[in-house]
């Protein structure tokens, strides 16, 4: 048969081939740009610059990532960092879950003052925040540091817990609850039975996020901070005499970090066969 | 010897602010029995099962499950489970957990959940399902788990909140000989909620219809579609037409009731008013529709002249709008067991007479409640 090929075999104009790469090309355009600057940080963390400027490649080297546990001037701040991240995690996370549940589950009075002003540390701007803190912290006298930086992370990641636990439970259908209640279980065990494992996607969204709003905070910290350094102070601090390659060391582990993070909750949804997306707003 | 009651409503009212949604109800039901409450949304049925199951509080009145008050008491302690209408389903356990459940809360040995839940699946024709996810199973998968999960606890009394309304129609129709088949079978009193009329008659031994939080008729399906005592009961369960007159006499069984245009139509006298206001209700399959215009009430049969307004042939049968004289309509359903096809329908505009026998009328007291009483408004509540 020799009709048959015809139709396939006739090509698209130049017009039309030019067309179909429009998309990948700007698609691919846009990941270089948002991705080239972390290709760049974990590419430099591999230089061997001559030095404290990590500005030009002189050379590949694992060094880095050896060299920097020894030298307290960068390990006290990443342990400051690592431990207010994750006490104001667990922190916040146990309470922002008790009042998201109040919020969704109890009709009190001021519940609305309440639903408000939850949301003033997430809209308010950092730098505001920041100096309402330093002349709270002044004004009572207390002096600044690491408890301080912990109370202000404490207090805005609050608010994202909040958000993010309030909505898994505004989707959660509520005689899912009264089942339980139904089937003999009493207040205490509906809760840990049913409610906890069912919205725990969207407890650990949200310390997840938490965790990831604490360790990278700058302005709020920066007023709250007095003498104490934390990773983002210290790497803005020494930015200002040339970048070593123990930032782009430490950007990459976080970084690192954050990509296992991320595959592991896509590997639980796809387990789980449903989306527990991160999700900001109520529905 | 009476029955014994597993349910007792004493004067149940519930109110939610200003709302009147249950208003002093008084109910009784037997042990064993299959009871409907069936009726319009915002009738009331819901919340008086919720209030059974401890999900709402009574504002006032009392609730006895057997001899036992139980009104303060919270759903766990009640010996009530619930189907519930979306199936409630816990969505992070298997099905063999969501079943499991309740025995687990009353720390049932191990072993003996595994018999219970194996023996409770067979029940409900879903054994090898075990292992799965409420969300690997299709809606009538899932009711049956739902089912499932509350029978195991053999409760005093089982709870069902419309629980096939969100069936399609051929598994509704199997699911409600499915349901009455284990009613039977493990012999716990069911409560049924339903909106739909032919659900709670197929499978009812009695229903309470319902309405703005009172009951409105309580008997057997069959008291109720034959001798309904209102218009919203004859108007709710299927379709009936209604006429207007005064009550003229008596003899005996039997009473006459006058027409406003003079016609003397009879009806048995049980239980309805003696003087005085009545409709009088005949159902559209008893009616005879005679070609004949003057065949004349012989046999003692009731008779109404009229003339056809509209024919629709539906095959298995012929629905006939007829209007009378006095410009009532009235809907009959005529059996086609003698005509082979439309071509053979009493056409528009024929002069004809109805007939039916008196047994076959029922008396409402009292006038005018048009809005309930037009078939036309409560029809969208019974399938077809």
């Amino acid at each position: 048969m020799t009709a048959a090929p015809a139709a396939a075999t006739r090509r698209p104009g130049l017009g039309a081939r030019l067309a179909n790469l429009v998309l990948p090309v700007f698609t691919g355009l846009l990941l270089l740009f948002l991705f080239s600057p972390i290709g760049v940080m974990i590419a430099f963390s591999f230089n061997d610059p001559a030095g404290r400027q990590n500005i030009t490649w002189q050379g590949f080297t694992v060094r880095n990532y050896f060299d920097l546990w020894g030298r307290s001037q960068i390990t006290t701040p990443m342990i400051n960092s690592l431990l207010i991240a994750t006490v104001s995690t667990v922190v916040a996370t146990t309470f922002g879950t008790m009042i998201g549940l109040a919020l969704t589950r109890f009709a009190f009075r001021g519940r609305w003052i309440m639903n408000m002003l939850i949301f003033i540390p997430i809209t308010a701007p950092e730098i505001i925040l920041g100096a309402s803190l330093l002349t709270l912290w002044v004004s009572l006298g207390v002096e600044r540091g690491f408890l301080t930086i912990l109370a202000a992370h404490i207090m805005f990641n609050i608010s994202f817990v909040v958000v993010t636990v309030r909505a898994r439970l505004a989707g959660m259908n509520q005689s899912l609850e009264e089942a339980g209640m139904d089937l003999y279980a009493d207040g205490r065990t509906t809760f840990w039975k049913i409610t906890f494992p069912i919205i725990f996607p969207g407890i650990l969204s949200a310390a997840l996020l938490a965790f990831a709003l604490s360790i990278d905070d700058y302005v709020i910290t920066l007023f709250s901070a007095g003498h104490t350094l934390t990773f983002p102070l210290w790497v803005f601090g020494v930015s200002r005499l040339g970048i070593p390659p123990e930032v782009n060391v430490l950007g990459t582990l976080i970084f690192l970090t954050a990509f296992a993070f991320i595959g592991v909750q896509l590997w639980g949804q796809r387990r789980q066969g449903r989306a527990a997306p991160i999700t900001l707003v109520g529905r | 010897m009476p029955q014994s009651v597993d349910v007792r409503l004493d004067h149940i009212t519930k109110r939610f602010h200003e709302v009147v949604a249950v208003d002093d109800l008084s109910l009784e039901v037997e042990r064993g029995e299959f009871f409907s409450m069936l009726g319009p949304s915002g009738c009331g049925k819901t919340t008086t099962l919720r209030m059974i199951g401890g999900f709402e509080e009574a504002t006032s009145g009392t609730i006895y499950l057997g001899d036992a008050d139980v009104t303060g008491q919270p759903p766990f302690k009640r010996d009530v489970n619930t189907v519930f209408q979306n199936y409630a389903l816990f969505p992070h356990l298997s099905v063999f957990e969501n079943v499991a459940f309740g025995l687990r809360r009353r720390k049932v040995a191990a072993s003996e959940i595994v018999t219970q839940v194996g023996a409770m699946l067979e029940l409900v024709e879903l054994p090898g399902y075990e292992a799965r996810k409420p969300s690997q199973l299709s809606g009538g998968q899932q009711q049956r788990v739902a089912l499932a999960r509350a029978l195991i606890n053999r409760p005093r009394v089982l709870l069902l909140d419309e629980p096939l309304g969100a069936l399609d129609l051929k598994l509704r129709k199997q699911m409600q000989l499915e349901l009455k088949r284990i009613q039977t079978e493990v012999g716990i009193t069911f409560i049924y909620v339903t909106h739909d009329q032919e659900e709670a008659m197929t499978m009812s031994d009695r229903i309470a219809v319902m309405r703005a939080g009172r009951i409105e008729q309580l008997g057997n399906p069959e008291e109720l579609y034959e001798r309904p005592r209102t218009a919203f009961v004859a108007g709710f369960l299927g379709v009936s037409n209604l006429l207007e007159g005064d009550v003229a006499g008596g003899d005996g069984s039997l009473v006459t009731v006058k027409l406003h245009d003079g016609t003397l139509l009879r009806a048995p006298a049980d239980g309805a008013a003696t003087t005085g206001p009545v409709r009088i209700g005949v159902r559209p399959e008893k009616l005879r529709v005679d070609a004949r215009a003057e065949a004349g009430a012989s046999n003692g049969l009731n008779a109404l002249s009229g003339t056809v307004l509209d024919a629709s042939y539906i095959g298995v049968s012929t629905q006939y709008l007829v209007q009378t004289a006095e410009g009532h309509r009235l809907t009959v359903y005529a059996q086609n067991l003698d005509t082979a096809g439309a071509g053979e329908l009493l056409a528009g505009g024929q002069h004809v007479q109805l007939t039916w026998k008196p047994q076959h009328t029922f008396v409402i007291s009292g006038t005018a409640e048009h809005v309930a009483g037009d078939p036309h408004l409560t029809e969208e509540g019974e399938s077809a």
